[in-house]
């Protein structure tokens, strides 16, 4: 193989030997190398196979804009990270990297044979065929294409790195570091102002790194990078960011940026932050982010060897490595010249200089002739020689129709340059063809944003430095030594004597897309830009068309007969590079995903062993299981014990909403179907919130606690729900209203006590407020004290027995509800959870909203009627009532189900039929909304939506289960237990 | 030319060279029996149906842009029909069994792929609600099924169903003949399709008017390239419905809002189903190139450009590594939006207008790629009929006034 490496050259840390692997193979790089240069230093090429037709692949780029080299990079259990790029990824001790979409090997890879047959597979040849037999697609065709498919391994096992995210703000921020970039941060540090500079490489610098045919005001381009950074690392003002990717422009100057911590450091040292999200509020932005080469179209121009010029330029200067012995350069582009001297500099031998050009400046040959460099004007290449390595160009002359034959070791291709306008764009700052430079540049910005340096089409370091010393608000003039740029000329076609089909010109390596592709989807009548983008996938790989697609624009141009402007570009679409799913979660993981809500109550129930269920965000205590007994036993005593003596239930997740204000009473007339402004001050009223189509929203106990000052109780998954939606009336169609709203659900604990021993139990423990039966009612509220501290206690039942609710202080919660269960004992009093509070609900015939209703029931559906106000002017969801649909014959109604047979408990979410022997599908008249063993009444009971239910009370209803089975149930009034209520008057 | 693996062998013998153009783009004639307003699949197919089905072949497909480039070509193309009204079932079986021959119909392959969709429940609500749609299905002869979390896991190996999870899969409902298609396909087949039977398509001609005569009755559009008379006017234009009516006089309950998907880079297969968790508002499929294809939901803003908010993706990605954390270390490729049209009950209006001769389909929001079929066949049978078919009659526009919604939405949370 040999080596590649060229001493004194390149900004990597020679005293530092890095060994590394690919493909189970040992090599030694350095520090600072990446894995592509490293591989190149040791002569290796081939890292890759292309995505259709697995052809052998080497880089031809030399950073983020790669399209072949991707490799997997594995590094202990759930490390394994797929399609990184090798020119973008630093190698550190130990690195294990191998190649990806290859079987079995990477040298002999058997899926090639799709590239023999690469004839029957052109662009959209799946649309064509696959079609008989029909069963085929499923069971044989799709899984034999997806598995020929996708790049890297999929990864199996669960991340063990974490992830950050932050938000920044900043006067400027400046992407990109190269000397636009550097001049424009300079220039901004001076003036006071606030930046951050990022860029996506490990160095500052951009393209003046290591180059060494430049100088900046008497400097090497080196030394004079050094002080720029030295200056802006002293200024405090300044915040310097590497190995950070702009990846997104938001609306307002919102910009994210990812940056990658650990992924290059030893495996040993990984524990810190992986990737970190930065979104970040600039009150400025400076675009640097330079111009990207862009490849020139020809046959065999994919071969591994064959890469951008300016890749080459890259592997030299920064990592001090050749990527050949014997190198050809094969450009449209003046700016090639002075890369391949820089080669020839170091001593590689330029094959030769072929120029598609007929004009070529007299001093760039006479240059080249100086370094004896044949250079072949007006020809083209017209094949390529070699299988995994390119080993020789045919030069065609088309006017002499000459062909000739030079053998070299890599192939450089120079199609002029793009400038990057990815965010720009997405900031959807507008764009202009500029017919000279044959290059889209920006054009009216559309937020406080500027392009500049050659991704503004200022190319050279000299007009770089100059207008970003002019961005950061400075007026200084560069004076530099530099090699001419010059300029090029940009070819929809290349001449070739081999007949087309004999020839493969790729465009987009990646995705295997040809020029023939191309000119075949516009042949077929795909003539827009984005038509012919997704009938070939031409831009659809992971560089995101950053190599592929100016190219396919021409060729798609020259194909419809028109210039490139009027065909236009595609869409470009965050991210600029590909963005770790870890990073936009940051931090949000795991347990802090969305952080389980917890009552202060909860450790108690934990530590008594409670089953736990998820509800909205919170999660509840679900049924307190003794040892032994299951769901339905522990719920069937909880139940009993309740109705019996005295259960105990942590209510603290119930919504509550601090409504105040001189209008309050006012406001919660519109919010609610029922009235308010008499509800007396200590009253209680349990209130129905509509939305406005008229249909229930919410419930609650709400009590008034003065004149102006209501604490309104809502369900504990609707809380954000209704809170918004007060607030969204209030401040846009009452905003007239003096009413303050305060989301309290957090500051109350809430204990509920229910049973007949309830009022004896607190009795000795309540201060300031009289607990008889007379002074304190069924609904009302009191403040006084409880166990000491401050409460709200109301008298209020959602089991029908004896209730109280005891709010307290969110801190007390736990003391309280300790103290009132030691002193239970006496009445053997029993924790209970959600799962029993639904049952003694149901036996109520209290509905659940949300499932006893689900949105498109009514008051009148729930046989609620009572509590729609009559009188009312208005409220929200009024007129919605009186919609002719609202208001008809036989709406699904809230009714009772008694099953046949007592014993069966009926499946929630089963659905009813009067006719069970009809056949599918079936005439449904609704669905079991609740339904549960009632250990006090000894029978399975059930509510359900039924069509026209009131009024098929008697009547005899079917529930056909999954395999014959048909349940008979009874229509009956939602109310099972205690019709009259009496129980809540116990003395 | 008929496709076929026969005819692609010859043609590669030949080059490539001899292909047609599967749509040509046609200059618009002065008047068509019936012009279609959206070359979306909804609008494309509504005009291959006329004509293959209704036998109105006078017919053009006016789009502002390129065909198929609307929300036709932006979203996760999930295919499913486990609805829980009765209504819905109709439409959306309606749609699977068309899909079901598309390919063959269309002689193009539009790869309408029934490797199921499983919907995981992490709830006691989701349980209820899901099992609700699961009986629902079950009556109305739409396959879907509740799974216990072993036989979830038994379909998606990698899901993990230990109970201590923040959000726990307490089981699943899967429906086996849904699945994915590619959206291209399902715009171009159609073109394809209906060029053939001699229907017009314009793109790049912008619809800017709607002309109505003395009587009230449309007499055609007013476009870009001039006016095109028609006496029956279909509109299909997704997002921009509300516009398009406004140019007839009519308001619209709809709103539009930014709906963002995104693709990871192409791994190997891993991904076997389309699963959604509704809890965590998250769904994902895998692409037949190997892209996680994920979807978000819509962004809070009403907007009518097409690109979101950062803050959308970010919650949409936390939530599938939440239920899915394998995927952590996949690397986010594309993102991108559409304009979805939403109605209150988040159903769509499919029917007659106000306006004789006018036709809407509309408000199918974050959903309707997978009615395409359904939907088109519809709106044809609509506009040749006069009058709507039974399985479209519920989505009339009166619902809003009588209050007889479909909402789907109310009981679902999720709508795609
Ligand atoms: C991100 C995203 C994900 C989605 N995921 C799913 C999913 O997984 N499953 C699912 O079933 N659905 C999904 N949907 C919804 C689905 O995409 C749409 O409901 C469906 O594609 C609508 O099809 P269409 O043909 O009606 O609309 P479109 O494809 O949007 O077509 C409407 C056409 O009308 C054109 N138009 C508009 N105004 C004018 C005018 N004035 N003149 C001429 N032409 C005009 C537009 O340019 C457009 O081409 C998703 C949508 C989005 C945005």
């Amino acid at each position: 193989m040999g080596d590649f490496r060229k001493t004194g050259k390149g900004v990597i840390d020679t005293q530092q030997p890095v060994s590394f692997t690919f493909d189970g193979k040992s090599y030694s790089g350095f520090k600072g190398d990446t894995l592509a240069s490293a591989l190149l230093a040791n002569g290796v090429h081939l890292m890759g196979r292309s995505f259709k037709y697995h052809r052998p692949r080497g880089p031809v780029g030399a950073g983020f804009e790669e399209p072949n080299a991707l490799v997997t990079v594995t590094r202990g259990k759930g490390r394994m990270t797929p399609n990184l790029r090798a020119t973008a990824i630093e190698i550190y001790e130990g690195m294990m990297a191998s190649s990806q979409n290859r079987w079995p090997g990477l040298g002999f890879d058997i899926g090639a044979f799709n590239n023999t047959f690469s004839a029957f597979f052109p662009a959209g040849f799946y649309n064509k065929t696959f079609m008989w037999p029909k069963s085929f697609w499923d069971k044989v065709y799709e899984p034999f294409i997806r598995n020929m498919a996708g790049l890297g391994p999929a990864p199996t096992e669960v991340d063990p790195d974490v992830y950050g995210a932050v938000y920044g703000h900043c006067d400027i921020l400046i992407i990109g570091s190269g000397p636009a970039g550097l001049a424009a941060a300079l220039a901004a540090a001076k003036k006071d102002q606030r930046v951050i500079l990022v860029d996506e490489n490990v160095n500052m610098g951009g393209s003046l790194i290591g180059a060494g045919h430049v100088s900046i005001d008497e400097k090497s381009a080196s030394d004079w990078v050094a002080k720029a950074l030295k200056d802006l690392n002293k200024a405090d003002n300044v915040v310097l960011m590497t190995r950070t990717s702009a990846i997104g422009y938001y609306h307002d100057n919102f910009v994210a940026l990812a940056e990658r911590l650990t992924d290059y450091i030893p495996e040993a040292q990984i524990g810190k932050t992986r990737e970190k999200l930065h979104r970040i509020r600039a009150g400025k932005v400076i675009l640097a982010q330079g111009a990207i080469e862009r490849p020139l179209v020809f046959n065999g121009n994919d071969k591994p060897g064959v890469m951008l010029t300016s890749a080459a330029q890259t592997f030299l200067n920064k990592y001090g490595v050749a990527v050949g012995k014997e190198v050809a350069v094969f450009t449209a582009h003046d700016s090639a010249y002075s890369a391949a001297f820089e080669l020839a500099d170091s001593n590689v031998r330029i094959a030769a200089i072929i120029d598609a050009r007929e004009g070529v400046s007299a001093e760039l040959i006479s240059a080249a002739e100086g370094r004896g460099i044949d250079v072949h004007i007006g020809s083209v290449i017209s094949k390529t020689g070699g299988k995994k390595r390119v080993r020789s160009v045919e030069v065609y002359e088309p006017v002499h129709n000459t062909q000739k034959t030079i053998a070299c070791d890599a192939l450089l291709m120079s199609g002029g340059w793009t400038p990057s306008l990815h965010l720009w764009s997405q900031s959807k700052g507008s764009i202009k063809w500029d017919e000279a430079k044959g290059v889209y540049l920006p054009d009216l910005a559309n937020e406080n944003c500027v392009c500049i340096g050659s991704c503004n089409g200022d190319f050279g370091i000299k007009a770089a430095l100059d207008a970003g010393s002019k961005a950061g608000g400075g007026r200084k003039v560069y004076k530099t030594d530099e090699p001419v740029f010059g300029s090029g000329q940009v070819f929809d076609h290349l001449p070739n004597y081999i007949k087309p089909s004999k020839t493969k010109a790729f465009v987009d390596f990646q995705n295997d897309v040809t020029d023939k592709d191309i000119k075949l989807a516009v042949r077929e009548g795909f003539k827009s830009i984005e038509h012919v983008k997704r009938y070939t996938t031409n831009g659809m790989a992971t560089d995101q068309g950053k190599l592929s697609n100016l190219n396919a624009l021409e060729i798609a141009a020259k194909a419809l007969g028109k210039q490139a402007p009027q065909v236009g570009l595609t869409t470009f679409r965050p991210p600029y590079t590909p963005t770790t799913f870890g990073t936009f979660c940051g931090y949000r993981t795991d347990d802090l995903f969305e952080v389980t809500r917890k009552t202060a109550i909860d450790p108690w129930a934990e530590a008594q062993g409670a089953v736990f269920e998820p509800v909205g965000i919170w999660r509840r205590a679900w049924y307190f299981p003794k040892a032994g007994e299951d769901m339905h036993a522990a719920v069937a005593r909880e139940c009993k014990a309740t109705r019996d003596s005295l259960g105990i239930f942590d209510a603290s997740t119930l919504g509550k909403i601090e409504v105040v204000g001189p209008d309050a009473a006012k406001f919660m007339n519109i919010m609610y179907t029922n009235p308010w402004s008499k509800l007396g001050v200590g009253a209680c009223r349990y209130g129905l919130m509509l939305g406005e189509n008229g249909y229930i929203y919410d419930d609650g106990v709400v009590g008034r606690i003065a004149e102006d000052r209501f604490h309104v109780t809502t369900t504990t998954g609707g809380a954000p729900r209704v809170y918004r939606h007060m607030e969204d009336y209030l401040q846009t169609e009452f905003p007239e209203l003096d009413v303050w709203l305060t989301s309290t659900t957090e500051q109350w604990s809430v204990i509920a006590l229910n049973g007949p021993n309830a009022r004896k139990l607190i009795e000795p423990f309540v201060e300031g407020i009289d607990l008889s039966p007379e002074a304190f009612p069924h609904m009302n509220v009191r403040e006084g004290k409880i166990c000491g501290v401050p409460t709200r206690l109301f008298r209020v039942s959602f089991s029908g027995e004896l209730g109280f609710e005891i709010n307290v202080p969110s801190h007390y919660g736990r003391a309280v509800w300790e103290t009132l269960f030691a002193a239970g004992e006496q009445f053997d009093i029993t924790p209970y959870g959600t799962e029993t509070m639904h049952v003694l609900r149901a036996e109520k015939g209290f509905i659940i909203i949300g499932q006893d209703t689900d949105g498109t029931v009514t008051p009148q559906d729930a046989g609620m009627s009572w509590i729609v106000s009559k009188k009312k002017k208005d409220f929200v969801g009024k007129r919605s009532l009186q919609r002719s649909d609202l208001v008809a014959e036989g709406r699904k109604q809230l009714i009772g189900l008694l099953t046949d047979d007592p014993k069966t408990v009926l499946e929630e979410g089963a659905h009813i039929v009067a006719d069970p022997d009809q056949s599918i599908p079936m005439d449904m008249l609704g669905h079991v909304t609740s339904s549960y063993w009632s250990e006090s009444l000894g029978k399975s009971i059930a509510m359900a939506l039924v069509k026209d239910g009131f009024n098929r009370m008697g009547d005899d209803l079917y529930i056909p289960m999954e395999g014959g089975v048909t349940h008979k149930a009874k229509v009956v009034k939602p109310v099972f237990y205690d019709p009259k209520g009496e129980r809540l008057n116990v003395v | 030319m008929k496709f076929s693996a026969r005819s692609l062998f010859a043609n590669a013998l030949s080059g490539h060279e001899n292909w047609p153009e599967q749509f040509p783009n046609k200059e618009p004639k002065k008047e068509y029996d019936v012009v279609i307003v959206g070359a979306g699949g909804h609008g494309l197919g509504a005009a291959y149906y006329l004509a293959s089905k209704y036998g109105i072949t006078n017919v053009a497909v006016v789009e502002k842009g390129w065909l198929g480039g609307g929300n036709t070509g932006r979203n996760t193309t999930i295919i499913r029909s486990n609805y829980l009204f009765d209504e819905s079932a109709r439409i959306y079986d309606h749609a699977l069994d068309l899909w079901d021959g598309l390919s063959q119909e269309l002689n193009y392959n539009v790869m309408y792929s029934k490797r199921g969709v499983l919907m995981l429940a992490h709830n006691v609500h989701d349980v209820q609600s899901f099992k609700r749609h699961v009986h629902a299905n079950r009556l109305n002869g739409v396959d879907n099924v509740w799974l216990s979390p072993e036989e979830c896991q038994k379909i998606v190996p990698f899901l993990d169903i230990s109970q201590n999870r923040r959000y726990p899969v307490m089981g699943g409902a899967f429906q086996q003949r849904g699945g994915v298609a590619r959206h291209d396909s399902v715009a171009w087949g159609y073109a394809r399709g209906a060029s053939k039977l001699g229907v017009d398509i314009i793109q790049n001609c912008k619809v800017i008017g709607i002309r109505r005569g003395a009587d009230g009755a449309v007499e055609g559009v007013e476009t870009e390239k001039g006016f095109i008379g028609a006496k029956k006017i279909g509109v299909s234009t997704a997002g921009n419905s509300s516009v398009l009516m406004e140019m007839a006089g009519l308001r619209f309950p709809l709103e539009s809002y930014p709906l963002q998907a995104l693709v990871s880079e192409p791994v190997k297969p891993i991904v076997p189903c389309v699963i959604m968790s509704n809890a965590v508002h998250a769904y994902i499929s895998q692409s037949d190139k190997g892209e996680l294809v994920i979807g978000a939901g819509t962004d809070q803003y009403t907007s009518y450009s097409q690109r979101g908010a950062l803050h959308i993706v970010e919650h949409t990605i936390m939530s599938i590594c939440e239920i899915f954390p394998i995927f952590r270390r996949m690397r986010m490729l594309r993102n991108w939006g559409g304009i979805v049209d939403v109605t209150p009950d988040r159903s769509p209006i499919l029917g007659k207008t106000p306006v004789q001769g006018l036709y809407v389909n509309c408000g199918w929001g974050t959903g309707g790629f997978k009615a395409t079929p359904g939907a088109a066949d519809m709106l044809a049978y609509t506009i040749a009929h006069d009058a709507p078919h039974k399985i479209n009659a519920p989505y009339n526009l009166d619902r809003f006034v009588g209050g007889r919604l479909i909402d789907e939405a109310a009981a679902a949370a999720v709508a795609h």
